[in-house]
Parts: C-alpha cells; structure tokens; sequence
C-alpha cells in the first residue's frame, strides 16, 4: 500500500473500503500459517503455492496470504482456504497440486487432509469440535490477515476502535468502559485493568509511560507470542488506546528475545503504523501524541515481575523493587508507569469498538470475557484455544482438546506456569476462572495449561519446577534463592529414592516460609508447584518415599527394565546397544538384564524390535 | 595507515585496514554502534550489549572497556548486568547455537533424553562450546512452541517432535 497518511477517523474508514476491495477481488485466499508451523515446513508450502497457482494462471484470483497462528497446532502446518472455510493440515508440499485442482478449481475438500470427525472426513473449520466450542474474540483475525501488512488489518477493522476513543471520548470514558466491562489483566495478576489505568491517570505528573509485557516466561504459555506474531497491529491498537487513556506518550514492548518472529513482525508493524501516521504526532487529529519502541529481553524470567521489567528497561539488572510505590505511581524513570499483558491489550480494541456490554456478556463473576489457553502436554489437539471463562475443565480438554493422547487416563492439568499448581481429575467439572481456579490451588497465571496422563510422575513435576524457580530467582531474597534450593535438593532425594518420612512436613513449612519472606510474585508463589502436588497427590510423594517406587515409572532408579522371555527371540539387538553390557544371553535364546550393570539409559527399550522389554 | 595500540601489551601494530583482524578493525564495529545509538546513557545499556554480542558473536573484555570508556557507563556496571542475564556471554561461542527447551510441555514429552543425544553427539556439557567451535548449547526455559513438543532451536530455526534419534540427525547438518 502507498504510504499515505490517515489523519482522521474518517481517512482511516475510506481506506478500510479501499482495502476491502482489494481483498475482495480475489475470489479465494489461500491462508498458510507463517509463524508457529514455520518449524514444520511452512515456508515452502507458500512458496509452492504461489508457484503453482502462477503456473495455473490463477494468481490473479487466487491469492496466498501468510498468516499468523489457526491454533490447531497439532495438525501443523495448517492452510485454511476462503471464503470455503476448509482447514486442512498437515499439509505437505506434494498435497498442494491437489489443493489447486480439487479444491480452488473444483470446490471440493481433500478429504485425506481434513479432520475426522466421528470416522468422517470434515473439512469446515467451524465444524470442527476443537473451534466448536471456542469463542474466539481476542484471536478473531489471527490467522485471517498477513501480520507484516498494515491494509489487511485495516481491511478487517484495526484502528477504528482507536480511532473511536481519541476522537470521539475522554479518557476518563475509556477508563470507565474498560472498568466496567470488568477486564482483569491476563498476565496472570488478575488484577483490573481499569482500575489500574485509573490510579496512573490520577497520579501526578505529565510524563507517563505504557508498557506492553511480552517477557512470555512460563513454560507452557505462548498466545502472547502467537498474538504479536499474528495479529501485531491490534497489539498496537490496543497500545494506543490504553496510552491516551492514562496519559503516556511514550510506550515499550518488552518482548523474549527467545521470540524472533514476533519482534521482527512487530518492529514491521510499527514502522508501517508510523508512516501512516497512526503513531506519532496528533494521531487521527486528536492532539495526542504517543510512539511505541521494542526492547528485546536479554534472558531472565524473573523480568516478566513488572518492577524487574522496569529495572530492565531501564539497563539494570532485573530485580523487583519494593511495592509501593507501585508502578502507576512510580515506575519507570520514577514516573508513573501502567504494565499490562499482550493478551490484556489485545482485548482492548474490542471493548471499545463493540461496547462493555457485549464483552462482559461472556464469563462468570470470577472472570469475564474470554480466555487464551496455551493447551500442550498429553492431549490430542495442542494449540492455542481461546474460551469463554466459565468453561470446566473437561471441556476444555475432551471437547476443545479432543482427549488425552492414546486415549490414557487423564491424570492432572498443571495450570500457571511456576506460579500455579497442578488440578488433579477430581476437579474436571471445576469451572474454570480466577477465583475457582485458585481455590484447588493453582492459578489460571498466563493460561498455559499442560496435560498430564498416567505416564507422568507428579513428583518429577514438582522437581521440574522448582529445578526453574531456583534457576530464575534473581537471588535478591534469601527465601527465595535458598529456599527453592532447598525444596530442589529435597525434590531430587525423593526422586532418586532416598526420601524420608519427616520430607513433606519440611517442604510443606519451607514452602510457606518463602511464600512470607520473597519479595515478588516469583518468590511468593514458586512453592505452589511443589505444595499443591503434595495436597492433591499425597499417595505418591509416600510410594517414592516409603515403596521406593515410581508410579508414573519416571524416576530413574525407581523402576527396572526387565525382558519378556515369552516376547524376546534372542536376536540380541538389545545386547548390542546396551552401552554398559548389562544385557547377555545365548542366541535365539530369552535374554535377561543384569540389573546392577543397568543404568536404566532405556536404549533397549527403544531398540526392542518384538516390544520384549518392559518397565516394572 | 594508524598506528594503533592492539589493546594487548606488545609492540605497537601498524594498521592494515579493514581485515587486518586486530583489535582497531575490531572496534570499528563498536564506533558504528555507538554512532548509531548516540547519545547513550545507561538506560541504552541492554540494547547496546545485545547489539555489540550480535557483532562480535559474544562480549570480549576489550571491547566492553573502550564502551566503558566512551560513554561513561562504569564497567561495574556493565559486568553487573551482563552477568544477570542469561543472553550475554564473556567467551567466544560456538559458530552454531542450539537452544534446548526444557519447558513443561517438552518435560513431560521426553526433552531430557533428546538433549542427553545431543550433548552426546557433540560432546559437550550444558552451557558449553564445542572444542571444535562448533556449537553452544544452552537449556532454555521455553522457547513458546510446546505443540512441537519436544522442541529444539539451532540458530534461528526451530525443529519440533523430536526423537533422539531425529535430533542426532539434526546437528549432523550444521558445520
């Protein structure tokens, strides 16, 4: 698109109308995922359909867009055709011919490439049992536009809402709007946006500053990186309207380094919102101004504590400061500061377009609106899903999810991160919100919610976890630092079957005592790992303990690998990869396993043509 | 052609220029930088580090007192932060860094014995380079793409549903 500046609301809509137009001359687009199925593949699938779409003659009313995330990443890499609404996946360069002929020319499904629903082949996305049950709002156009193209996003609506608010309410509206649709921040605070947002308006002082925190550090959690790779600009959208709400001319993204493809597809969207003037001086000629810089993080989760961002931001080494004064007082430079989530802002150009009705018209009274979940693990369907908040648990993960993988018990969701804890089956039908959520003892946090099955070991869970927090606390406090040490060293005792009785009394007190003596979220909330897998799975810490047996048979040393000499026929493959000679016997005769030589390296296990070895 | 000092106690060097792999070819890298981001003051700091790491492959100490020197950010300060965070390195890396994530979701599905292949294929401990200059391998929190689960990042490419047999194959295409 030419760079040609919008300076009022009514420029910004005439080029919406262009911009539709031009999409609309095609009579297909070919959506191909860009950003997370780029690992499997992606690139050359769009390669190859603009290829083979040229060769057919049919680029001029076929376009091929390259999008952000469809969410159903487990059938990555995905392509969704419109306007047919097909979503096939995955898909593989040899599959595009076919793509073309049967679908593009012929207006039929590839059936082999859909998902079966029921044994039956079903092409149409909103048939789809895992989009059925979803409401996607925050996500609506991740996956529908090319991120790295400003006329496509203003085709579907950016910037009209931004445009609403500078040109059309005060502040203090936005404020209240926001307030009373009763959006908490999704970052895992949970804490009201507006209400926050009001306190810097109130604050002293000219010079404010907004902060948009991308330092996604929860293992397990990643919508924030699908929404700024997908759908940058309303990221930005929801920046502008946040920043004249409480007064800041100045704004940051503070994203993971870790996250190449959302910092290059935000710094594009930047560039291009700035030459066009939707950031800048005098946005849609309103008299405010307001500009946005991207900081890159430099490796350390902690940082993702809203004072420690601030340390980083500023150039120092990322350590919380006390609270109060709190940020929307004091924060960056000293000046009063407002940080929100990715997936906060995301869902702020909506509230302000279609109204705080409409978005609190979802939800409980523990949480209203939608919610991203980050769903990984043990389940079918991985992928990013966006509910309304409400939903049980079961739903999320037999509807949306499809299930455990290999149809196993479901045994635990871990939801939060290192700040939450894990919700044992018993609480499947718990219906999911920030209150209820916490009351089982885990947090609904960034919404990273991973699937457990019966193979998983919920004491290695606990030890994996706290392996994290000792390695991300920034040592300031002393509970922190040397309390998860603690908690670590004890973990891997219980784990390698040396634990003794008194353990989980001592974790369950040194868990308490760095939650009352750490000065951040990090530090007053790394023990609930540990102690909500102690509340919930009791039974378990005491069989490592008292049985020196692993269960979930996870933990080394609490299990053996021993032959079937039913299965084995003595072809000594086994025997031949084993790197510590633990495996002997005759030929063609049932091999046996020196249990004191075995370092339980599980080779034999993976070698084992005829499934001869077990783990007992 | 300058006479320059090498930065290292020895005879004075006559500069050759561009390619001349001296220490003067070395900081025109970070004259350009600094240029580039003037005026900085401590607040710059981490972009500045991120960008000299980017020119240099890794922070050499010559390099960190001239900075130090030209815009008055005490290099207490600069080890300070350099040491918090996990992105700067003091010691040349390898040509090749792998990021093993070791997040949840590739926990739970196996991650441990993908890196285990790894490091064994390589040769190196967590952390490490490989003698050869090879590699750098590092254990990552969670690179944010847990459906490819278990997921490995060499350079800037992602490679998901690994095996240890699949991530051995992987490294076997870098050199």
């Amino acid at each position: 698109m030419s760079e040609q500046l919008i300076t009022t609301a009514k420029e910004l809509t005439a080029c919406q109308e262009k911009f539709q137009e031009e999409t609309n001359r095609f009579r297909a687009r070919v959506m191909v995922c860009s950003t997370g199925c780029r690992a499997l593949g992606a690139e050359a699938l769009s390669k190859a359909f603009h290829e083979k779409l040229a060769a057919a003659g049919l680029e001029r009313e076929i376009a091929v867009v390259e999008t952000g995330c469809h969410g159903q990443c487990s059938r990555a890499p995905l392509v969704l055709i419109e306007p047919h609404d097909f979503l096939y996946g995955p898909v593989k360069v040899e599959d595009v011919e076919e793509i073309i002929q049967t679908t593009l020319v012929g207006g039929q499904p590839v059936d082999r490439l859909c998902e079966m629903v029921d044994g039956k082949p079903t092409p149409t996305r909103s048939e789809i049992p895992f989009f059925k049950s979803q409401s996607r709002e925050v996500m609506k156009h991740c996956g529908s536009l090319d991120p790295k193209r400003l006329d496509q996003a203003i085709a579907l609506g950016s910037y009209q809402a931004a445009a609403k608010a500078l040109t059309t309410m005060t502040p203090e509206q936005v404020i209240a709007e926001v307030l009373e649709a009763g959006l908490k921040g999704r970052g895992g605070g949970g804490f009201p946006a507006g209400m926050k947002w009001q306190f810097c308006r109130n604050a002293p002082g000219t010079e404010k500053y907004l902060i948009c925190n991308s330092d996604e550090g929860d293992p397990g959690a990643f919508m924030d990186r699908a929404l700024l790779e997908g759908v940058p600009h309303q990221i930005v959208e929801g920046m502008i309207i946040a920043a004249y709400a409480i007064g800041a001319s100045k704004g940051f993204v503070y994203v993971r380094a870790e996250y190449p493809i959302a910092v290059e597809h935000l710094n594009i969207a930047l560039k291009a919102a700035r030459a066009h003037g939707l950031l800048g001086k005098n946005i849609f000629g309103s008299g405010f101004d307001f500009d946005i810089e991207c900081r890159m993080g430099a490796g350390a989760f902690v940082c993702g504590e809203e004072t420690a961002l601030i340390a980083s931001l500023e150039g120092q080494r990322g350590t919380p400061r006390p609270r109060p004064p709190f940020p929307a007082i004091s924060g960056y430079n000293q000046k009063p500061t407002i940080i929100n989530n990715v997936e906060t802002l995301g869902n702020v150009p909506r509230i302000i377009a279609e109204g705080k009705e409409r978005f609190a018209s979802v939800g409980t009274t523990g949480g209203k609106g939608t919610k991203i979940f980050a769903l990984a693990g043990k389940v079918r369907n991985t992928g990013l899903v966006e509910v309304p908040m409400g939903m049980t648990l079961r739903e999320i993960v037999y509807n949306v999810g499809g299930g455990v993988l290999d149809d196993r018990p479901f045994k635990a969701a871990q939801m939060g991160g290192p700040s939450g804890g894990c919700v044992p089956a018993e609480f499947l039908d718990l219906a999911i919100d920030y209150d209820s959520v916490k009351s089982v003892g885990a947090i609904v946090g960034s919404g990273g919610l991973i699937v457990m099955d019966d193979n998983t070991c919920m004491v290695d869970m606990a030890r994996f976890f706290m392996e994290f927090v000792q390695e991300e606390s920034c040592g300031k406090c002393p509970p922190c630092r040397v309390g998860t040490r603690h908690l670590k060293d004890i973990l891997e005792r219980i784990c390698a079957g040396h634990g003794k009785e008194s353990d989980l009394d001592e974790m369950e007190k040194l868990g308490k005592e760095i939650i009352a003596g750490s000065q951040c979220g990090l530090g007053q909330t790394a023990p609930n790992p540990v102690l909500s897998t102690i509340r919930h799975f009791r039974g378990e810490f005491e069989a490592h303990i008292r049985d020196h047996k692993c269960p979930a048979k996870v933990c080394q040393g609490l299990y053996q690998f021993v032959i079937d000499a039913d299965k084995c026929i003595g072809c000594g493959i086994c025997a031949k990869n084993c790197p510590t000679t633990a495996i002997s016997g005759e030929k063609r005769k049932a091999h046996a396993i020196d249990q004191q030589a075995c370092v339980k390296c599980g080779v034999c296990n993976e070698k084992c043509p005829y499934a001869a070895i077990s783990k007992v | 052609m300058t006479e320059v000092s090498t930065g290292h106690a020895g005879e004075p060097h006559v500069h050759r220029g561009e390619g001349c792999g001296c220490l003067a070819a070395d900081l025109a890298k970070a004259e350009a930088i600094l240029a580039e981001l003037s005026p900085v003051d401590s607040g710059d700091l981490i972009p500045l580090l991120q960008r000299l790491q980017e020119a240099y492959g890794y922070l050499p100490a010559e390099v960190l007192s001239e900075v130090s020197e030209r815009t008055g950010i005490p290099l207490s300060r600069m080890y300070g932060v350099i040491t918090f965070y996990t992105q700067f390195s003091t010691t040349p890396r390898g040509r090749h860094t792998i990021r093993c994530c070791t997040g949840t979701a590739c926990h739970v599905r196996g991650a441990k014995d993908v890196a285990e292949a790894i490091l064994h294929e390589i040769d190196v401990e967590v952390g490490g380079t490989t003698a050869d200059g090879r590699f750098t391998f590092e254990n990552v929190a969670c690179l944010g793409t847990c459906f490819l689960a278990p997921v490995v990042m060499v350079d800037d490419e992602y490679f998901g549903q690994l095996t240890p047999a699949k991530a051995r194959a992987i490294v076997k295409n870098y050199s």
